[in-house]
């Protein structure tokens, strides 16, 4: 068991110099294109999608883009997406479908952005479509979390074939933060609420939930980024491979199953 | 208008020593809930038994106040025909999250059910649908495992069934103390809708007080018809985050079921008092056995 706590976990991947998706992409894939909007409303730069090659194989990318600055999370929006964000996520989705390619989603988000306009554009909405219809999409999804996962805004990209996580990452259904402020009134607490939350990759693949972990570079992925891609992409052609030899109907099965499974209740009136 | 406050008064103090004695499982109940009403939308109290003859929706602004689930399988199924599902569902402390089973305890007790979602099916004007409804009063009807689990039996059932869905969505969202697996209930029922859906069957989401957080962002979002009680609350982000990130007030009408029909999210507000007739004329306009058969339109 690795003995790294949540906090410290959390610690490695607030570093500045946490390396994101546009660090990873060119390490990664050949040929990225980026494309742009939602066709209904707009652009939303806090996620980015394209194509691209990964040794060879034409793929779908779709990613939570944070900055490193403030310039760039200016641009970004810290991550948080608009209505049209996942919008534009699911017109890529369905375009890959269209031409059988897989699609790689990349989580790193705080959440889906908390505001006036995007209550007005449907925030709700978004999320929900995104997933329900990546439950359909007759071809492989992998998600991974990068960062941090939060809550809705990461689910929107993370209904997937397979679930995986770089080690030091976390994925929860409210930041740690938010947990404290609600628990007992006070932010400063996260730390505490981080542990109890149960958040990191040993947790997630503990309810089953997370299928895989991908080692980062010794003591963060910041510390060498191109060794970290490089794993990222050793696990993305196994997984893509593999998922490859299985029929869309079983995949489609699969897929379902894999959400359906998670939960844990009592069931007899004995319990009661 | 004093007297009236005084004679309201008098009567709030004396359930509050009748009732202590009962101890402290009932002193929630004990306060002017029993005589008052007080509308959280325009702040005007009414006295509780003219509130309740009027299927508690406030005289004065028509807000449709919250329902327990069982008041609502009243209000919507015939009598005797609802029969419940999965009822013994109740949920455990995956993550040993403190203080979660007291809470799940307190809950029960409260709102005499054993989750935040009651489920079954049952006949509305003679027919026969699943109907699911949450409720509010457990936990504030947040979504955790066993709502999960019986809203995605319930589609099932209704898959196997070839029924309609109804559903009565009640949330405050996701149930923080199961902590990510909360949050992944909102990706297995909306598979199972999504399942439902590729059936050809209809669903109707009804939106009632509070329909916000992971259920708008999931099922509730996801009917084929999207009906809301008049002025209720609906909406992803709570309030107070979306003002504390905009650091101004929001008007009074923001996230309201108006505001949503506006936005385009909602196909329509009902009211009460219409809302079984409504949903029993859309389940007409959708029955296939009722004098049409699709004709040419029925691909199979
Ligand atoms: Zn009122």
């Amino acid at each position: 068991m690795n003995d790294v706590s949540s906090w410290s976990k959390i610690n490695i991947i607030r570093e500045k110099d946490r390396p994101t998706i546009k660090d990873y992409i060119h390490l990664i894939f050949d040929m990225y294109y980026e494309f742009h909007g939602d066709r209904y409303f707009g652009d939303d730069l806090a996620i980015t999608g394209g194509i691209a090659k990964l040794d060879g194989m034409p793929v779908t990318i779709i990613s939570n883009v944070k900055g490193k600055n403030i310039e760039e999370n200016k641009q970004s929006n810290f991550g948080m997406a608009h209505p049209e964000g996942y919008r534009k996520a699911l017109r890529l989705a369905k375009q890959a479908e269209k031409f059988k390619r897989p699609i790689i989603c990349f989580i790193d988000t705080p959440g889906a952005f908390c505001g006036v306009e995007a209550e007005q554009r449907g925030q709700g909405e978004a999320i929900a479509r995104n997933i329900m219809s990546f439950f359909n999409l007759k071809t492989p999804i992998i998600s991974v979390v990068l960062g941090e996962g939060g809550s809705g805004g990461a689910l929107a990209l993370g209904v997937c074939d397979r679930l995986a996580m770089l080690e030091n990452t976390v994925y929860s259904v409210i930041s740690p933060r938010g947990c404290a402020t609600i628990l007992w009134k006070d932010s400063s607490k996260e730390k505490k609420a981080a542990d109890i939350m149960k958040i990191t990759a040993e947790d997630l693949i503990s309810f089953k939930i997370a299928d895989d972990i991908i080692k980062e570079s010794s003591g963060g992925a910041h510390k060498d980024p191109e060794e970290t891609a490089y794993n990222l992409k050793e696990y993305l052609n196994k997984t893509i491979s593999e998922l490859l030899e299985k029929d869309i109907e079983t995949l489609l099965i699969n897929r379902y199953n894999k959400f359906r499974k998670i939960g844990e209740f009592f069931e007899d009136k004995s319990s009661l | 208008m004093d007297d009236f406050f005084n004679s309201i008064k008098l009567r709030i103090d004396y359930d509050n020593k009748s009732k202590s004695s009962k101890g402290k499982k009932n002193r929630k109940m004990a306060i002017p809930r029993d005589l008052l009403f007080k509308c959280p939308r325009c702040q005007q109290l009414t006295f509780m038994d003219e509130f309740e003859k009027n299927q508690k929706v406030c005289l004065e602004c028509n807000y449709h106040s919250r329902l327990s689930s069982k008041e609502r399988i009243n209000m919507i199924i015939d009598e005797g025909t609802f029969i419940e599902y999965d009822e013994y569902l109740s949920s455990k402390n995956p993550l040993n999250f403190p203080d979660y089973d007291k809470k799940i305890e307190q809950a029960k007790i409260v709102s005499g059910e054993n989750d935040a979602v009651k489920t079954g099916e049952g006949k509305i004007f003679s027919k026969l649908s699943v109907i699911i409804i949450m409720e509010s009063n457990f936990m504030m009807g947040s979504m955790g495992s066993v709502v999960g689990e019986k809203i995605s039996r319930a589609f099932e059932n209704a898959i196997e069934k070839k029924l309609s869905v109804v559903l009565f969505s009640a949330s405050g969202g996701a149930r923080m103390q199961e902590g990510i697996i909360s949050l992944m209930q909102m990706a297995k029922t909306s598979a199972a809708v999504s399942k439902h859906n590729d059936a050809g069957l209809l669903y109707i989401s009804v939106m009632t007080d509070p329909t916000t957080g992971g259920v708008t962002a999931s099922f509730a979002s996801l009917g084929d018809i999207i009906i809301a009680e008049p002025k209720i609350l609906i909406g992803f982000a709570g309030r107070r985050v979306i003002e504390g990130t905009i650091k101004q007030k929001l008007p009074d009408d923001f996230q309201t079921a108006e505001f949503m029909l506006e936005h385009g999210f909602v196909d329509m507000i009902v009211d009460r008092e219409n809302m079984k007739n409504t949903i029993y004329n859309i389940l007409d306009l959708h029955d296939f056995s009722n004098g049409r058969d699709g004709g040419k339109l029925n691909n199979e």
